[in-house]
Parts: C-alpha cells; structure tokens; sequence
C-alpha cells in the first residue's frame, strides 16, 4: 500500500466500522491518521493497536474492529502461502493441523486456515480473474467458503489425534485428572481459534473478488450488546450471559447515583454545623438529611416459549444479580401455565447454562404442548400468587404478546395493573410487528405501557429508566 | 511542542522492562502514540491486569514524578484541583487585627495558602510527571467536566492568583474498571486502550520475572491452569496480580510441579468465590485424584 491511498483506505475503513455500530467521528479519524503518520506502516501488530486506540471508545468493540481491519488491511493479497509450504491433499493438511494444534503453534494454525480455504473453500467461477472488484455475472455468484473449507478438513474431527500428540509431548500430563482436562480445554480453543481463522480468511478472499463493503456488510458479527435476542445464535448468547455480572455492576452503580442525587429533603442541623467549621462557623454548604428510600420489590413474570425464551432468559439472570437493589424478588415463568421459579432462577447464578431448560422440566408451566397461552397464563397467576402484588410491586412483564390467536385476558392484565404499583412490558419483538397475526401486543399495550426491548443496550437502559430508584 | 519522552515503540518496551513491566505490543504502541500525540491514555480492563502498575513503571522508566488522584464518589474541585486553607486565613486575619481591609485580602489569597491537590500539582511541577487519575469511572459526571477543562488545555485558572499554565504537559494516564460509561467528550480526548489479561507467554514471563526463585516448568503449568480458569466465565476471574501470588503461594509451599492436591488445596489464592471454586474443581476434574494403581 502506498501512502497516496491511504487516507481514502482509512475513511473506508471508518466507514464500515460505523456501519458495523461503532461511532467513529471525524475527529477520531484525523487522530488515527497523526498516529499512523507518527508510526509509519512498517508493523501491522502495531498499526492495528494503533488504530484501535485512536478509533475504539469501548471494550467491546473490539471483535468488530479486528474483523474489520482484517479486510481492509489484509496481511496479503491473493493465496496467503508459497506454494512450497502448502500441503498437497487433505491427508497431508490434517496432519500438519494436528502437530500445529498440539504445539499451540499461533502462525502455523493461520497459514495452515490459509492453506485450507485455499485448496477447499473455492466454489464458482473464481479461477478466472482473480482482481475483479464489483463482480458482475457468475463472480457473483461466486467465492471462498469457510463452511465448504471446514466441511472438508473437519477439525473437530482430529480431537482425540490432538490429545494423543499432546500427551506424547507432555508425558508428565497423564491421561486423568488435571493435566487431561487442561488439555482438552486447550486443545478445544484451540480448535475455535482455527475455525475462526479459517473464517477470517475466506472472507479477507472473497472481499479481494467482490468488494469489501459488501463483505464487512455481512460476514462480519455485529456487537454483542446489538444482536437482536430473538435471533441470537448459541454462542452469542454465551457471549450475552458474559456481560451480565459487569452490565449489573454498571446498573447498580446508576441505580444508586440516581438515589444519591436526590437534591430535596430537611436539613441535617448538626451535620451542616460541623462542616460549617470549615469555613469559620458560616454555614456556606447546607448538608440535607439523607431520604431513605425503600427498596421496591420486584416481579418479573416471562413467556418461556420457543422464541422468547432466551431473552426471558437472560432477562432473568440479569434481575437475580442486580438482587441487592431490591427488597425482594419474585420470578414466575408461562408457557400455558403459570407457576413460580424464584428458586430455580436463585440456583441458576452459579450455573446460569441450562437455566431454561431446567425451568422448562421443573416447574408446571404447561398444560400440554408448548404453545404459549397468554390467557390461561395471566389468569392462573391473578388466581394463584395474587399475593405477590402490593402497593409497593414494580411488575416486568417479559414476552412478545403472541397469544396463538386464544383469549387475551385483559381483565387479568388489568386485575396486575390495579394491584401493582408499576407494571412494564417488555416486548422482545420490533415494534413494527406488534399487532401483526396472532399478536395481542397492541390491544396488552393500551392496557401497560409496553416498550421495545430486542438487544442488551435497549434492555439496560430500560431497566435504569424504569426501575424506580 | 516539548520533547518526546521515547524515541521509537521498542524504546518503550525496553525502558518499561528495565522497571519492572513486561509490555504487551498493545501497551508499548499506544504509550508511544499518547507520549507523541501529547494525549491523554485511557487505559481500561478488569480489576488486576496492572492498569495503575503501568503508570508506576511509566514514571520510573522515564524518571519522572508520579503523581496520583484517586477518585470516590463524590470527589470535588477541592480534592482534585485546589483548596483555601481556611483555617489557617483565619488565623492569619486574627494574627493581624489592624491590618486594612486591602492588604489582608491581597495576603491571605496568596500562594501560602493555597492547598494544592494532584491536578495543580502535576501542572505546576516543572519537571516530567506522570500524572495518574485512578478508576476514573468512580468519580461523579461532574468531576469528568472539571478533567476536561484540565486536560484539554493544560491549565488551571484560580480565580483569585491568575490562569496557571503546565510548565511541561504531563504524561497523563486515565484508569477505569468500566463500572460506568465515561462521557463521550471525555473519552473523545484520550487515546483508548483495552488491557486484558495477557498472552500465556507474557504472563510466564510476568510470574517468572516478580517471583524469581519460581521453577520455569512449574511457571508454565501454572499459566495454563490460570489461562484455563479463565476461559470457564467465572464470577471473577483470576486476576495477574492473583497469578502471581499463586507463584508466591507455590513456593513457598515447596511446590515443584502442579498435581491435582496442590491446586486444590492453594485454589483458594486465585478464585475468591464458592461457586467458582466447586466450578473450578469439577471442570479441571480434580476430584479424579491419580490413583497410582490405575493405567
């Protein structure tokens, strides 16, 4: 790359990251071009850090930026490996795969990705010119796989070859016990790591044929706190459970600000006269006495059918850790039924996995099937813990309002609101599809205020908003 | 423009080595580029990664004066930049009953009694400062307004003596755990860097170089039990500073390699809850205790 193209490739660049949902201003990017200008182009270890200190804002942007920078400041253009190097049949790659995962060996395992894309990952018409840029006709159609390059090498296959080349090189390990179970685990993420660079690279390919906006577009993962929970994939929501103990500190930490910076209350005589001391008897800064605020209690009753169930989910994982900020939590879940899981969602912090599927097989919370039934369920919990509401309740209400075309019960909706203090609904679901087919999510919501809730920022915002302080 | 304090990246990973800080390349580019840039460093990452150890080495490696704010809820101007001495104006104007209105005034707002705080001192120190605002996210929003005017301009203005300008810009290095969101404008100011917990060649390198008397076999077993502890999503996650007590723990137990008794007897230095320790035991299968009859 020559220093002409560079700011154009860097606006680029910026570009996609703010296409990607990170905010990048035009001041960051005159920052990131003094800092290249001052490091030169020389290192890429350290232009990459570089641009992130001078571009990123937040911890968890940092996934996004790597992927990002990988595609418009590619390690190579074309084949990544000399062709010496490059094993000739999948036979000789999953060898040369097993040594590289069982040393750990970082460059080996990425030239190995490259290797494999490569001689794997090809499919349509890509042979022929290798430098288009906007590919028209059958380039279109056309690219590197990283699902075709693993379906053939198929990593996961090679564990137990893995294991068995580590315990060779680690004979004091053992084949029981710690230094097996250490092994695997690394011999696991190592695995991961592996895949992951098999994806980055046929990605960085096909963005060399098709254009990298388009490629940054859609191959690159959006940030975890955008991801929406209705789609959210198993490992992204593995990612999503990781940010609940630091998102609760964070909340926690708002909640009780907000109590402190009540700015009304009597005056503390005795506190206001030490401090007057200070400033030779003239009481210049009243101190006023502090206002206890009691703590409200809290119900969180969720829909724990299919589609909700992992937004429920971690919905509930997030009010159990923000559990010292309330007087009292009580969790109840639906499907058809509505039955009580404050115990199994108190248990559930320490392994927080299978909560929903534990609550699915221990509590009653269906009559038959698994298709919610809104009606059935608000009724049988106005029936049954009508004695969790009082004057001093706040109510969540967490699902998406789909009743299966049944009775929506709205005098039991309207039973909650008169006995709570506040009731919200958080509805998983975009707000443009509320009401549509078999959702009742319009007709819930003239009854509670209901709010659009579909990813983690939109979640703890609305949780300091709404959560009375 | 003042002088640079390093000339080059490698210079900044040699000198921050010859006090004591292994530096990762993530940490020696952005001090290049903050020292350069004459911007501030927002160093950010969980609890003992070496955030506030890092300013220390800083100002060893380059021989400056290190000077700390710590900040609390509810730190103020008076804690962070300035303060009157009032009890001690008091007792100058009572010392001097007949003294006029005119020279009293002009005498008490006097340099004497000034109380300066870590903000002006850094400021007005002429020689290099390594200036550290520590945990920044645990000072109200209001002090994040005051931290702007300051590191925006290098400047201090105390109404009654006149605008105080940096003799030398410090080197300035904000720290946060995270717990809240710093304003935009704050953030906008500073060069940005992620530190988290380091590659597993790095970390040997740390425990090896903080406990020397450490068995280099034993190090690195060590290592990779913490990278695997790591990896599990504990409550708290074992720290670099937890690491090397480990090491430190290890030793002095007479430790010369790691079996399942040994880790499950000294888990409790690295993992500070219950539940993560029963974790911790079950995934790293330690309840299989070697029998040495088995194959």
């Amino acid at each position: 790359m020559t220093t002409e193209v560079l700011p154009a490739r860097l606006v680029d660049f910026v570009g996609a990251l703010r296409e990607r949902g990170v905010e990048v201003g035009p001041g960051e990017t005159v920052d990131a071009a003094a800092a290249v200008g001052v490091l030169g182009l020389a290192d890429r270890a350290r232009l990459r850090e570089a641009l992130a200190s001078t571009v990123l804002r937040r911890s968890g942007q940092r996934g996004v930026f790597d992927a990002v920078f990988d595609l418009y400041f590619p390690m190579a253009v074309g084949s990544a490996e000399s062709a010496a190097d490059r094993p000739s049949d999948v036979y000789e790659l999953r060898d040369a795969l097993v040594a590289a995962l069982a040393e750990g060996d970082e460059a080996r395992l990425r030239a190995l990705a490259a290797a494999g894309v490569e001689a794997f990952g090809q499919y349509g018409d890509v042979g022929s010119g290798g430098e288009g840029a906007n590919g028209t006709g059958s380039k279109r159609l056309s690219g590197w796989s990283a699902y075709q390059t693993l379906g053939e090498v198929r990593p996961e296959a090679l564990l137990s070859r893995v294991l068995a080349a580590m315990r060779a090189a680690r004979p004091g390990d053992g084949d029981a016990g710690l230094g097996a179970a250490l092994a695997e685990r690394e011999a696991r993420s190592r695995l991961t790591a592996f895949r992951e660079h098999v994806q980055a690279e046929a990605r960085r390919r096909t963005a060399e044929l098709r254009g990298r906006e388009r490629i940054a577009r859609h191959a690159v993962a959006s940030q975890t706190d955008l991801v929406t929970f209705t789609s959210a994939t198993k490992e992204q929501l593995a990612a999503m459970r990781r940010t609940i103990q630091p998102l609760s500190r964070k909340l926690a930490t708002r909640l009780a600000a907000r109590r402190r910076r009540a700015r009304r209350g009597q005056i503390d005589l005795r506190r206001t006269l030490r401090r007057s001391l200070a400033t030779g008897g003239v009481p210049m800064r009243p101190v006023l006495r502090e206002r206890r605020p009691g703590r409200p209690e809290l119900v969180v009753l969720c829909d724990m059918s299919g589609s909700v169930a992992g937004f429920a989910q971690f919905t509930l994982l997030l009010t159990q850790a923000l559990a010292d900020q309330f007087s009292k939590i009580r969790s109840f879940a639906f499907v058809g039924l509505t039955d009580e899981i404050t115990d199994l969602v108190s248990a559930g912090r320490d392994e927080p996995e299978g909560l929903a599927t534990r609550i699915l097989s221990q509590a009653r919370v269906t009559r038959w099937g698994m298709s919610s039934d809104y009606g059935e369920s608000l009724g049988s919990f106005v029936e049954r813990f009508a004695d969790a509401l009082g004057p001093r309740t706040s109510v969540l209400i967490l699902g998406d309002g789909r009743t299966n075309y049944g009775d929506p019960n709205l005098g039991a909706l309207r039973l909650i609101v008169e006995r709570a203090r506040h009731v919200y609904w958080l509805n998983p679901e975009g707000e443009t599809f509320w009401g549509t087919g078999d959702s009742a999510a319009l007709r819930y919501a003239k009854v509670v205020p209901m709010y659009e809730c579909r990813n983690i920022r939109q979640l703890s915002r609305l949780v300091t908003e709404l959560l009375p302080g | 423009m003042q002088d640079p304090l390093f000339a080059s990246v490698d210079e900044v990973v040699e000198r921050l080595a010859g006090a004591g800080y292994l530096a990762s390349t993530a940490v020696a580019t952005t001090v290049f580029l903050a020292d350069r840039l004459g911007k501030p460093l927002l160093v950010e990452g969980p609890a003992g990664v070496g955030k506030t150890e890092l300013a220390r080495a800083l100002a060893t490696a380059t021989g400056s004066e290190l000077v700390r704010l710590q900040c609390y809820e509810g730190i103020d101007e008076s804690r962070a930049l300035y303060e009157w001495n009032h009890a001690k104006q008091l007792l100058r104007i009572t010392a001097a009953r007949d003294e006029g209105w005119q020279e009293t005034r002009d005498h008490v707002f006097s340099e004497e009694f000034l109380l300066p705080r870590p903000l002006l001192t850094a400021i007005r120190n002429p020689d290099p400062t390594v200036l550290l605002i520590d945990e920044t996210d645990k000072a109200d929003v209001e002090m994040e307004g005051l931290l702007l005017e300051v590191l925006g301009d290098f400047q201090v203005t105390v109404p009654e003596l006149g605008t105080i300008t940096a003799a030398r810009r410090p080197f300035v290095l904000l720290t946060s755990n995270a717990t809240r969101e710093l304003s935009e404008a704050l953030k906008r100011r500073c060069l940005f860097l992620h530190l988290d917990f380091p590659t597993p060649e790095l970390e040997r390198d740390i425990v090896t170089m903080q406990v020397p008397g450490l068995d280099a076999t034993l190090a690195e077993s060590l290592v990779r039990v913490v990278g695997a502890l790591r990896d599990m999503d504990l409550r708290k996650a074992p720290s670099i500073a937890e690491s090397v007590d480990w090491a430190r723990t290890l030793l002095a137990l007479g430790a010369d390699s790691l079996d399942e008794q040994i880790v499950e007897s000294s888990l409790g230095v690295i993992l500070k809850y219950q539940s993560d320790h029963r974790k911790a035991a079950a995934e790293l299968r330690l309840d299989q205790l070697l029998d040495p009859a088995s194959p």
